[in-house]
């Protein structure tokens, strides 16, 4: 009886897994056209690689479009359906906008030439170098949903806080308890000598022997001696007092607007030359004009680098901002209504003085550091160098002239160099410590 | 007590002479009769100028002196294109100084349009600053006077630069730049 039965229990299992496989192989063409399907649609450039176009965005778009803000040229999120939907423009249009925008104005293609205008007659440089993909791909890109802003709870930030308040509770209780023990002090003093008092026991007096600075006065040598240590001491403290007047080392005054040369000249290596130009060829190295602050904040309109909890994202953001109302630019245009920073001076040489930056920066090739100091580590800009005159002497004294490639000094360098002896000459040996040369 | 007193005052002079000198706060100085320059001093705030500014723009048509012609080319996509077609250097091949230029071209242009005129400077890997297209772009076919014209005025995202470079120096930074897009080109 077992054996029929299991005959047919094998019987059917192997039917079943025949019909199995027999769905399996009549659904595999079906897959492959799946398959064929989605590869066929990504050749046939429909779809875009939205990783790509940011990166074709970023090189060819970016310098006169953002996403979500107006800058030379309209923002671009969502171009696509927002041009079908308003317009009724397709991707055609598109196309052959940005292959050759100046063409279609001048054809005369309606909407064209409204966006020219709008934009006051800016032409959109032609791309015709970015193929079918390429539109695709920055079209994917400018489709992406804009990052959610994340609110960020401070919980960090109010745990500081409280830390600071903290801390200060236990100072607080710690001043009270000392003033509690002092009370405590003469408190036990006080019982203590009213025990002694009903007990009937003298407090011990103290012996009234010759007190010490009678013995001291008594003894002239003594006095003559603590007398010119202590005029000679007040001299040394009454002349380092004077000798530092006038010497603003270490000024750090608040400026109106934070600019952080930390974050310009440190993390981003601009070049001091790049904003204090005429530090080349004038005598000042002024402090820039806003114009060249505009440069690069005309599209660098939020920082994004490292923060701390004094100087976060909000601050700088802040600070930018009221450059832009120094500049009278409203993220576009500028209104015509500066507002001129009043800048506080840090380096200041008095009147009497001459120095002349072109002289040190483009002949002699100082570097600025040398007398400004650590400047791309400032975040608040402070004067590193005393600016007296013992240390420009110094400085002209140690310091060799840069003569290799320099036309300037050829000829006298020869001369001098004979006249000394030497092979390297110093500042002070060109003349260099002469009244005459800053004193006039 | 009385000593205590005398320690606790004597302390507190001391204390606020020291306090004094505050470093935000420019120290005193010994006459500042000699200090103080008599004229007028580089943007001095002074109230008989416009706007109480010793910084003021030059009277306009004024031409600095030195041999600097006015730029008469205007700042519009006609004059653009008309420098783009016209203008050319008016520096021969002895007066090129690439050396000079390259120093030039390093300070103020290559922190954005790298040291090779790719369009990848330091601002621009940090994505401080997005679209500087290299100096091969087909699309813009850069010549001597777009250069110059862009240098002068700005285009787009990218200022003017007529402030920092006088004008000798702005053909030598073109001339610099054609050599880097020769070098990318090839």
């Amino acid at each position: 009886m077992k054996k029929p039965y299991q005959s047919l229990e094998d019987n059917s299992t192997n039917n079943m897994i025949q019909v199995i496989y027999r769905q399996l192989a009549s659904k595999i063409p079906y897959l492959g056209l799946v398959i064929l399907l989605t590869f066929s649609t990504s050749l046939t450039a429909q779809e875009g690689d939205p990783v790509k176009g940011k990166t074709l965005f970023n090189t060819n778009c970016a310098a006169c479009h953002n996403l979500d803000r107006p800058m030379t040229g309209p923002a671009l999120r969502y171009v696509q359906a927002r041009l079908e939907e308003e317009q009724g423009l397709g991707r055609d249009w598109l196309d052959k906008w940005i292959r050759n925008s100046a063409g279609m104005v001048k054809s005369g293609d309606a909407y064209a030439v409204q966006i020219f205008n709008e934009y006051n007659g800016t032409a959109m440089t032609a791309f015709p170098q970015l193929s079918d993909q390429d539109i695709s791909d920055i079209l994917a890109y400018t489709a992406t949903d804009p990052p959610k802003k994340e609110e960020v709870v401070k919980e960090d930030g109010g745990g500081d806080d409280q830390g600071g308040v903290s801390n200060k509770l236990i100072l607080g209780a710690l001043a009270i308890l000392f003033a509690l023990l002092a009370v405590a002090l003469v408190l036990v003093r006080q019982t203590l000598n009213r025990f002694a008092q009903e007990k009937g026991i003298e407090v011990a007096a103290k012996d009234k022997s010759l007190p010490i600075w009678k013995a001291f006065v008594q003894n002239q040598f003594l006095v003559l001696v603590t007398v010119i240590f202590f005029l000679l001491a007040s001299a040394y403290f009454v002349y380092g007092y004077l000798s530092q007047i006038g010497v603003d080392q270490g000024y750090q005054p608040v400026q109106p607007i934070h600019f952080s040369h930390k974050i310009h000249a440190g993390d981003n290596g601009i070049d001091c030359k790049y904003c204090h130009s005429s530090a080349r060829v004038s005598k000042h190295s002024g402090i820039p004009s806003l114009n060249i602050c505009m440069n690069c904040h005309k599209s660098v309109y939020e920082y994004n680098g490292e923060t701390t909890d004094k100087y976060n994202k909000a601050f700088y953001d802040a600070e930018i901002q009221k450059l832009y109302a120094a500049t009278g630019w409203d993220g576009q245009n500028y209104t015509g209504e500066p507002k001129p920073v009043k800048w506080v001076r840090i380096h200041n040489l008095p009147d009497f003085a001459y120095f002349n930056h072109s002289q040190h920066v483009e002949v002699a090739g100082v570097q600025c550091q040398t007398c400004h100091g650590p400047v791309e580590e400032m975040e608040v800009m402070y004067q590193h160098a005393p600016l007296t005159m013992g240390w420009c002497i110094n400085c002209h004294r140690e310091t060799n002239v840069k003569v290799e490639d320099n036309a300037y000094y050829t000829k006298i360098h020869e001369e001098l160099s004979k006249k000394y002896g030497v092979d390297k000459l110093t500042a002070a040996q060109m003349g260099g410590l002469e009244c005459g040369k800053c004193h006039y | 007590m009385k000593s205590v007193f005398k320690i606790v005052v004597v302390l507190m002079v001391f204390a606020t002479v020291v306090a004094c000198k505050k470093d935000t706060r420019p120290n005193y100085q010994f006459m500042p009769n000699m200090y103080e320059p008599v004229g007028y001093e580089a943007y001095q705030e002074a109230d008989v100028f416009n706007g109480d500014m010793e910084a003021q723009l030059p009277a306009e048509g004024s031409i600095p002196r030195g041999g600097h012609m006015p730029f008469e080319i205007e700042n519009t996509t006609e004059g653009y294109d008309f420098a783009k077609a016209t203008l050319t250097s008016p520096l021969d091949s002895t007066q090129i100084d690439s050396q000079r230029a390259g120093q030039l071209y390093d300070i103020y242009c290559g922190i954005c349009h790298g040291k090779k005129g790719d369009g990848k400077g330091k601002l621009v890997t940090r994505e401080k600053i997005l679209g500087v297209p290299s100096y091969d772009d087909a699309g813009r076919a850069i010549t001597a006077g777009s250069i110059y014209h862009t240098i002068y005025y700005g285009k787009n995202a990218m200022g003017s630069y007529a402030n920092q470079l006088n004008e000798e120096e702005r053909w030598q930074v073109v001339d610099y730049v054609l050599n880097l897009k020769a070098d990318l080109e090839k």
